[in-house]
C-alpha cells in the first residue's frame, strides 16, 4: 500500500479551480518532486495531502497511522513568543536531549540548542525546521519550497542533506519545488504540475517530455546538466583519484 | 475563615490571575488583544441578559461572551478586515450592553461594579464560581498545552502532527468565554482584557521559552491583584483600574529592566 494517495483531487480556493483530476500515490522510500510554475496548484496539493485545506472532488488517502515530517516554505515566529530552538524540537512531542542533539548534529548545527529561534539566520531556520520534521521519525519528508530563502550553494547543500537522511532513515520525500536543476536529478519522479498533472516520470523523461519544455521551455538543460557535473563530483570525496569525472 | 471580604477579594482576584496569566499568553501570541476586548465589552450584555431573565449571572456571561467570541471568529473565517469588524463589534457589544442595563430598575445604581469590578463584594458564592471557572480554564490549557502551542506556531505544522487547529481555537475561545465571566466581578467589564494582554506582555520581558512566560505572566497579575488591592483600600480607588494600574506599573518596570540588560550585553 503507499504511504498517502490523491484520486481524482479537486481543490476549490476562493471560487477558482487550482487543481483538477491529479492521481497521485507516493511508495515507501521513494524521493518525488513536483515542478511547476507559479500558480500551478503545487503548494495547494501539498496542503491538500496534508489535511490543511479539503478536497472539491475526489479524495487523499493516507496509509493508517502515518508519520509526516513537514518542513514549511517559511516559519514565522510571533516576537511576543520566546522559542528557543530545543523547545521548538520538542513540539508537539517531547523528545529527550540526546535526541534533539543528534538531530541539530545531522543537519550540521551542533551548537544551537538555547538560542532563540529569531536568532537563526536562514539556512540556520530551515536546517532547524529539517531537525524537527526527522524528531518524529517520519514515515514521509514533505517538503514546500524548503529552500527558497537560501542562494544556490545553500539549496544545494539543503538537498544534498536531504538525500543523506532518505538513505540512512529509508523515509519517502515528497518535495515542491522550482530550483528544478537541482531537485531534478535527486528525484526517483518528477511530476510536472499546472492545474493537473501534465506529465511524470524519472526526471529524465520528463526533462524531454514536450509538456514540460512547454511549461519551462528549453533553457533549464544546460543548468542540469551542469548541476549533474556538480554532484558527481561531490560524491568522488568517496573514492579519490576519479575526480571531475563527470 | 473566608469570613473576611479581604481574603476572598484576594483569594478571587488570584484565581483569575492563574487562569488569565496562560491564556493572557495566547492572546498576546496570536495577536487577539481586540478579540478579548470584544468578547469582554459582550459581558455586559450577558449581564443585561441574565438580570432581564432572571438567569444565574455568570451563565448569562458565558453565554453572550461565548455567542461574541463565535461570531468574531466566524467574520474572521470569511476574510472580513479583522481590524474593522472587531472595532465595530466590540464598541456595539458595549453599547447595546449599555443601554440594555438601563432599562433594568435598580441595576444603573450598579453600572460602576459591572464596568469597573468590585472585587470587595465577592461573596463566598461568587469566589465557588470563580474558582470553578479558573480551575477549568487552567486545567483546559495544560491538558492542550502542546496542541495549542504547536496550531499557534502554524496551523500546517499542527495539521502534518494530526492536530485539528480549528479545534484548538474553540478551546481558546471556550477559554476565553469563561475567564471573562469570571473576571467581570474582580476587574470589570472595561479592563477584562487588560489583565490578559498586560500580565503576558511583562512576563515576555523576562521569559526565554513559552512555559515560563506562562509563568511568569501568572505571577505579574498575582503581584498585580494584590498591589491593587492594598491600593484600592488604601486610596478607596476602584478595584479594577487600581489591580491594572499596578499590572501596567510591573509592565514598565519590566520593560525597562530588559532594555537595561540588553543594552549592557552589547556593551
Amino acid at each position: 500500500m503507499s504511504l498517502i494517495a490523491a484520486e481524482h483531487l479537486a481543490v476549490r480556493l476562493g471560487g477558482r479551480e487550482v487543481l483538477h483530476h491529479v492521481d497521485l500515490s507516493i511508495d515507501a522510500g521513494e524521493i518525488v518532486t513536483i515542478v511547476g510554475p507559479n500558480g500551478s496548484g503545487k503548494s495547494t496539493l501539498l496542503r491538500a495531502l496534508l489535511g490543511v485545506v479539503q478536497p472539491s472532488k475526489g479524495r487523499i488517502t493516507r496509509k493508517p497511522g502515518l508519520r509526516i515530517g513537514y518542513v514549511p516554505q517559511k516559519l514565522h515566529i510571533d516576537p511576543t513568543m520566546p522559542m528557543p530552538v530545543a523547545r521548538f524540537l520538542s513540539l508537539p512531542e517531547r523528545q529527550s536531549a540526546q535526541d534533539m542533539a543528534q538531530a541539530l548534529e545531522r543537519v550540521g548545527l551542533p551548537d544551537v540548542l538555547h538560542q532563540d529561534m529569531t536568532t537563526l539566520s536562514g539556512g540556520q531556520f530551515q536546517r532547524v525546521l529539517l531537525a524537527r520534521a526527522l524528531l518524529s521519525r517520519p514515515d514521509i519528508l514533505i517538503l514546500d519550497e524548503a529552500t527558497a530563502g537560501l542562494d544556490q550553494p545553500g539549496t544545494a547543500a539543503f538537498y544534498r542533506l536531504i538525500e543523506d537522511v532518505r538513505r540512512d532513515l529509508g523515509c519517502a520525500v515528497l518535495s515542491v519545488s522550482h530550483d528544478l536543476h537541482v531537485v531534478m536529478s535527486a528525484s526517483d519522479r518528477v511530476i510536472c504540475l499546472n492545474g493537473h498533472i501534465c506529465c511524470s516520470g524519472a526526471p529524465h523523461v520528463v526533462r524531454n517530455a514536450p509538456e514540460y519544455r512547454a511549461l519551462f521551455g528549453h533553457g533549464t538543460g544546460g543548468a542540469f546538466a551542469l548541476y549533474q557535473h556538480e554532484h558527481d563530483h561531490d560524491h568522488d570525496h568517496d573514492h579519490e583519484g576519479h575526480a571531475h569525472a563527470g | 475563615m473566608l469570613d473576611d471580604f479581604l481574603l476572598r477579594a484576594l483569594l478571587a482576584g488570584l484565581m483569575v490571575a492563574l487562569a488569565a496569566g496562560p491564556l493572557g499568553c495566547f492572546v498576546v501570541w496570536r495577536r487577539m488583544a481586540y478579540f478579548g476586548d470584544a468578547t469582554a465589552h459582550a459581558a455586559l450584555l450577558g449581564v443585561a441578559l441574565a438580570l432581564g431573565f432572571a438567569l444565574n449571572l455568570y451563565l448569562g456571561i458565558v453565554i453572550v461572551a461565548l455567542a461574541m467570541a463565535m461570531t468574531v471568529a466566524a467574520l474572521a473565517g470569511r476574510g472580513w478586515a479583522m481590524d474593522t469588524t472587531l472595532g465595530v463589534l466590540a464598541h456595539s457589544a458595549l453599547a447595546c450592553g449599555l443601554v440594555a442595563v438601563s432599562y433594568l430598575p435598580g441595576v444603573r445604581v450598579d453600572l460602576t461594579s459591572y464596568l469597573f469590578g468590585d472585587i470587595l463584594a465577592v461573596s463566598r458564592a461568587d469566589l465557588g464560581i470563580i474558582a470553578l471557572g479558573a480551575g477549568a480554564v487552567l486545567a483546559l490549557l495544560i491538558w492542550r498545552w502542546r496542541a495549542l502551542l504547536t496550531a499557534t506556531l502554524s496551523e500546517d505544522l499542527a495539521h502534518a502532527a494530526g492536530i485539528d487547529p480549528a479545534r484548538e481555537r474553540l478551546v481558546l475561545t471556550v477559554a476565553l468565554a469563561i475567564v471573562v465571566a469570571v473576571s467581570l466581578k474582580i476587574v470589570g467589564a472595561l479592563l477584562i482584557a487588560a489583565m490578559l494582554i498586560i500580565p503576558a506582555a511583562a512576563a515576555r520581558n523576562l521569559a526565554r521559552g513559552p512555559e515560563a512566560m506562562a509563568l511568569g505572566a501568572i505571577g505579574c497579575g498575582a503581584l498585580a491583584v494584590w498591589g491593587g488591592l492594598q491600593l484600592s483600600l488604601a486610596q478607596d480607588t476602584p478595584s479594577g483600574p487600581s489591580i491594572v494600574m499596578v499590572a501596567a506599573g510591573l509592565f514598565l518596570v519590566t520593560t525597562l529592566g530588559r532594555a537595561v540588560l540588553q543594552k549592557r550585553s552589547t556593551r
